[in-house]
């Protein structure tokens, strides 16, 4: 409960001074033991992100993109090298609440209310009534569920809950969201706007968001870089600093982010993106034509 | 979805913002009162069906009675279905108007239902009794199994070993282990044993249940507790406990028919006044004089069981939000 107080104070001369660090992954090697031997899934993995930023994790299954999520979280532990998140431990991070998640399946408490499910990280962490109630409220308000407060998650389609389940990782204001194809599940109307919301969710918290993908527009509209992975073992190919729509000049990149908009999906850059992405995926150049076409 | 084809798409995502969303409200409160006023006349029907079953019964009965044999069904030397005299088989009728009549001829003596229904109402306060020590016992099990692997290897042979032993046999030993104890001004009384045989088979259904239950959250939900820092009593409390209730209900209500049981048997077994399991034995002597009578207890018995099992049901109606499943329905 502490991390959001202390957090206040000290948020604008961090921002005044250079950038902090949110995630510091370096030379992380993860290995698992299974039936069949020795399974690598990840190896020698060093990536920076910054306070603010948003990074997409983008590859084909089994590259550890979801592992290095869970690693990140402090679910698993590395077998080789460090991670810190916001200069600690995942460890420290976690038990301070430095980061929010949320997973491809909403994972919403059946017996506990819309609102309910929202406040129970804040409930598990001893918040008062009053500002609990206020603070759920908020947050149902900024995912647009506010009338489904009283709503069990069985009478909500499978989008609703997705969005319980942000505005339920958002609720201890985290410097840092992490999420595992949160989308995955969902149909493609529901996930362009599903992206927009998390575009202007993460444009008004300042978060830095980590996200796993295997859609390729997706990554390219969400993200400020992508980190394209390959698999069997898990390795960074490439990783692809997004320059979408016209705000380059930008100064900070949650502004950059407020500028992301729908009409951004029909604009020129967004298609040089997503082929610039595909071609880090695939490793060579691919025909010109098939732009738009999504590799899941 | 291999084509994005962004132009055609856009005011699509735009509908989606809005409308579908008063869709599904909509249509859900029309599904829930359509759900309703199936369910009334479902619950109309259920009852239907049981007043037919009793029916059914008592038409087979008194058929039997009408049909059979005065020998009652052989196969070879060996009777299978009884003589339908009325010693053997009383009259429905007589059976529900002895209940009616005093216990004995003596001017001072009780109707026969109260009889059965204060010494039913005794074996009820024992058999609940036995089934809150059952629950303790139970859920005190479930826990330590669920918290330690190993525990759950070493206690549950043994705890499924522990219902093969014949009540009949370890029910005088308790009575008499029983007698012997005495802390301070404490005194084992004798419906203590007969309690504590309740217990022990009360305990069985609802440790199984109960272990079930708390070893039933979703992976996605124990890490997600993980991530919030949780620590054991906290995801106990939030998570375990709350999911464990689907599969707790039933356990209870079968843990509280077999208090039942137990504490009927017990009553029999250590010879123990008052209960329905001594009128059972008592008026079974009387049969050859008064056969109706003989059945009154067994009645009280099975009375007895349905609103053992029904109390828990009730728990079950306070507790039906913990009953939602995640996926929509």
């Amino acid at each position: 409960m502490s991390a959001p107080e202390n957090a206040a104070a000290p948020e604008p001369a961090a921002a005044a001074a250079a950038p902090a660090t949110a995630v510091r992954v370096a030379g992380v090697n993860k290995v698992f033991e299974t039936r069949g031997g020795l399974v690598h899934a990840l190896e020698g993995i060093d990536l920076e992100i910054a306070a603010g930023e948003f990074v997409s994790l983008i590859g084909p299954s089994g590259c550890g993109k979801s592992t290095l999520m869970r690693l990140i979280a402090d679910l698993d532990a590395p077998s080789a090298g460090t991670i810190t998140v916001f200069g600690k431990t995942p460890t420290q991070a976690r038990l301070d609440q430095e980061y929010g998640i949320a997973f491809q399946q909403a994972g919403l408490l059946p017996w506990r209310t819309v609102a309910a499910n929202v406040a129970l990280p804040l409930e598990l962490h001893g918040v008062a009534s009053a500002p609990r109630k206020a603070k759920v409220e908020e947050l149902l308000d900024m995912v647009g569920l506010a009338d489904f407060a009283d709503r069990y998650p069985d009478q909500l389609s499978g989008g609703m809950q997705q969005r319980v389940a942000i505005a339920r990782s958002l609720a201890e204001q985290p410097r840092l969201l992490l999420m595992d194809e949160p989308f995955g599940a969902l149909d493609e109307m529901t996930r362009e706007k599903m992206q927009s919301d998390l575009v202007r969710i993460s444009a008004e918290t300042g978060a830095a968001v980590v996200f796993v993908t295997h859609s390729i527009p997706e990554a390219v509209f969400l993200s400020d870089r992508v980190v394209v992975m390959s698999p069997r073992p898990g390795r960074i190919r490439e990783i692809v600093p997004m320059r979408l729509g016209a705000s380059n000049a930008a100064t900070t990149d949650a502004a950059a982010r407020a500028a992301r908009t729908d009409g951004l999906r029909e604009d020129r850059s967004f298609f040089e993106m997503v082929t610039a992405v595909r071609e880090a995926l695939h490793g060579a150049p691919v025909a010109a034509g098939a732009r738009g076409v999504e590799t899941r | 979805m291999t084509d994005v084809d962004v132009r055609s798409t856009t005011p699509a995502t735009d509908a989606a913002g809005g409308p579908p969303a008063r869709g599904i409200r909509s249509g859900g409160s029309a599904r829930s009162s359509r759900r309703g006023g199936s369910l009334a006349r479902r619950r109309l029907a259920a009852v239907g069906w049981g007043v037919l079953g009793v029916l059914l019964l008592v038409a087979l009965w008194e058929g039997y009675k009408l049909v059979a044999p005065a020998d009652g069904v052989l196969i070879g030397e060996t009777r299978v279905l009884p003589r339908p005299t009325d010693l053997a088989m009383p009259h429905v009728w007589d059976m529900i108007g002895r209940l009616g009549e005093p216990v004995t001829r003596s001017p001072s003596a009780q109707a026969l239902w109260l009889v059965i229904l204060l010494a039913a109402l005794t074996t009820l306060g024992i058999a609940a009794a036995g089934w809150l020590v059952g629950v303790v016992v139970g859920i005190g099990l479930a826990l330590v199994m669920q918290r330690w692997r190993l525990a759950e290897w070493g206690l549950l042979p043994w705890i499924v070993l522990s219902q093969t032993v014949p009540l009949i046999a370890f029910a005088p030993i308790v009575k008499s282990w029983g007698s012997r104890v005495e802390i301070g001004s404490f005194e084992w009384q004798d419906w203590m044993s007969v309690a504590l045989i309740a217990s022990y088979l009360a305990f069985f259904p609802i440790a199984i249940g109960a272990l079930k239950g708390l070893q039933s959250p979703d992976r996605i939900h124990e890490e997600l507790m993980q991530t919030y820092a949780a620590g054991y009593w906290a995801t106990l409390a939030k998570l375990r406990f709350p999911a464990a209730v689907p599969y707790l209900l039933p356990a209870l209500r079968l843990g509280a028919a077999n208090a039942v049981i137990g504490a009927v048997v017990a009553e029999v077994s250590t010879g123990l006044q008052g209960g329905i399991g001594r009128l059972l034995i008592q008026f079974a002597g009387q049969a050859s004089g008064d056969p109706a009578k003989a059945w009154a207890p067994i009645f009280g018995a099975i009375v007895l069981g349905l609103v053992a099992a029904g109390s828990v049901a009730l728990l079950g109606a306070i507790l039906k939000n913990y009953r939602r499943t995640e996926e929509a329905a």
